[in-house]
């Protein structure tokens, strides 16, 4: 059991186990730009921006205010909400009657601007995030070595996407905000102030990545470039399982995740486009996407 | 229409004049390049309505080919150049296929995950020098016969370049294929009930578009002597669309106006402000996206109209 094509059991197993981390923040990232599609018809091109944004409120209430790593798990997504409510509310919800192509580029100026922003401030170089105590150390599961922040890191993305799917198909504000994507003025005139869910939907989409932002500060070297490629990888995930389905985004996303990590074991030199061919390939096939209904 | 025939009169004569004027010439030739970029950029996006968000893949790729050909195989200027604008053509003919399956934003998504795929093909191809990119390419000759060493002639030559390649994509559009293009920008279902085969002429214009934008590649790469990672990353993508939509999309001048704008202020605002250009440019689109949708050139068309005897 040791060697599958002269790579050691251990190391593939543990890419896979680093790919299905990267997959949760794939599930993650592509379930908030859906969320946020699905009521606004807006692609959130800042949402990488926000991801890294939530990063560096981890780690800045960190060093200057002492605000340990869950404080921050809550805080931080907390913060970014309420800066993504407020974006919305002064440049997003003007060009809603416009082409959707116009929310593309308005967020996109958006995540050139914190983008800029945060390389100007804090440099291009990444700085590192302590994990927390209680979550160092490794499991020993015999067959490999599965460090604890990682599974860590899988469970709460778990945990969030089926709490998101659960209050949406499941709850009476999940309703409203499935009646909102259906027909807005319609209720509307029953008396839902649609203004204020589209804006708490925002900022509870780019609250998801914040949270993401922060759970992936102990794992990766934070910087203001972080999110700008991982935003990318996000729209393949998202074309490649179709913007519709919260299901879909999940799934596409853990599964890519896990076949970007395999790639790094057998072919290490595809491993950063791997997921752009698959796209390529599901759009010859299935140009509606996996999910998808066209 | 008489003041515009002025205006484009009195730009001609600048621009022969350059080289008279003091302005360095190679700054020109960038802006002139650019410029043919966000031309070719604009005929798929102003006449098309398709939204590429990685069309410096095809800037790029046409610019390391010709990088590549000029350095490595020795070639000369001019067949370098068409070698790149032919794999630029080839690119946008691949990228194109899978693209035009989609409409809109996903249309956009695709594009940019599909030249983020060429740019790590650029990033990590053996024959393109990783992060430094190709450096040092020989400008060559005019057909084997003059050196092309003297700034000023290479200028007049690229404003040619620019001069044909404008009126050409004004042809184009004027074309019945134009006309056609424009119909399926406006309504997309009219014109297939009509018989036209949409999908056929929406891959045309890309191509068309990815060997424009390719050819200002590889001219650049001949003016600046280097094909680098920053000819293919996202950025220059996002840079060409806000060229366009700064200057006013769907107008023939739009695109030349708003890349003279966007690269005057990166050559002296970078001076000046260092890093926050990114955080300028950013600002700007945003600014274009809410209150200055129809662009420069757009503005002042419809200042005109409202004002028919000025």
């Amino acid at each position: 059991m040791t060697e599958i094509f002269g790579v050691p059991v251990a190391v593939i197993l543990g890419q896979l186990m680093l790919g299905l981390v990267n997959g949760s923040f794939y599930a993650m990232l592509s379930l908030g730009l859906a969320v946020i599609f699905g009521l606004m018809g807006v692609v959130n091109f800042a949402h990488g921006a926000f991801y890294a944004l939530g990063a560096f409120a981890a780690l800045l209430s960190l060093q200057h205010l002492g605000i340990n790593y869950w404080a921050a798990l809550v805080l931080s997504p907390l913060l970014i909400g309420l800066l993504g409510i407020a974006s919305e509310r002064l440049l997003l919800r003007h060009i809603y009657q416009l082409e959707p192509l116009y929310g593309l580029l308005l967020t996109f100026g958006m995540a050139l601007v914190i983008e800029g922003l945060l390389h100007q401030y804090f440099g291009a170089s990444g700085q590192s995030y302590p994990v927390p105590s209680a979550l160092r150390g490794v499991f020993n599961l015999g067959f490999m070595i599965l460090p604890i922040y990682r599974a860590w890191v899988i469970l709460v993305s778990m945990v969030v996407c089926f709490s998101v799917w659960y209050i949406i198909e499941c709850t009476r504000l999940g309703g409203t905000l499935r009646a909102a994507t259906e027909n807005a003025p319609l209720l509307q005139a029953f008396g839902v102030n649609v203004p204020l869910l589209v804006a708490v939907t925002y900022g509870g989409g780019v609250a998801l990545a914040a949270l993401a932002g922060v759970l992936s500060a102990p794992v990766i070297l934070v910087s203001p470039q972080m999110g700008s490629s991982l935003v990318i990888v996000v729209f393949a995930v998202v074309v490649i399982g179709g913007m519709g389905s919260i299901l879909g985004a999940v799934v596409s996303g853990l599964s890519l995740g896990v076949i970007e990590g395999f790639t790094k074991v057998i072919y290490p030199e595809a491993s950063n486009i791997v997921v752009f061919l698959i796209m390529a390939l599901v759009l010859i096939v299935r140009p509606a996407g996996l999910f998808g209904k066209e | 229409m008489r003041a515009a025939n002025l205006f484009f009169l009195l730009l001609g004569v600048f621009a022969l004049c350059v080289p008279l004027l003091g302005i360095y010439p190679v700054f020109m030739m960038k802006l002139l390049c650019f410029a043919m970029f966000a031309c070719a950029y604009n005929l798929l996006l102003g006449f098309g309505g398709m939204l590429s968000f990685g069309h410096a893949a095809f800037f790029g790729s046409s610019a390391y080919a010709t990088a590549w050909l000029a350095t490595a195989r020795g070639w000369d200027a001019a067949p370098a150049i068409l070698a790149g604008v032919a794999a630029s053509a080839l690119v946008g003919l691949l990228v194109g296929l899978i693209a035009i399956r989609r409409r809109g934003i996903y249309f956009a998504m695709i594009t940019l995950a599909l030249a983020q795929l060429i740019y790590f093909v650029c990033l990590e191809a053996p024959f393109t020098g990783g992060e430094n990119g190709l450096q040092g390419v020989p400008r060559g000759t005019v057909f084997g016969v003059l050196p092309l060493k003297s700034d000023v002639l290479l200028y007049y030559l690229v404003l040619a370049a620019f001069v044909a390649q404008y009126l050409f994509i004004r042809r184009v559009v004027h074309s019945p294929f134009g006309q056609v293009l424009k119909a399926i920008r406006d309504n997309e279902p009219r014109a297939i009930s009509l018989g036209y085969d949409v999908n056929r002429y929406r891959l045309l214009a890309f191509v068309l578009s990815a060997t424009l934008a390719g050819f200002a590649g590889s001219l650049k790469t001949i003016v600046l002597s280097f094909a680098t990672l920053s000819d293919v990353q996202q950025a220059a993508s996002g840079e060409v669309i806000l060229m366009t939509l700064l200057g006013g999309m769907g107008t023939f001048f739009g695109p030349v106006a708003g890349a003279a704008v966007v690269v005057t202020l990166q050559e002296y605002l970078s001076e000046i402000v260092g890093g926050w250009v990114t955080v300028i440019i950013g600002a700007v689109f945003v600014a274009c996206v809410l209150t200055f949708r129809r662009g420069i050139v757009g503005a002042m068309a419809a200042w005109r109209r409202s004002t028919p005897d000025g």
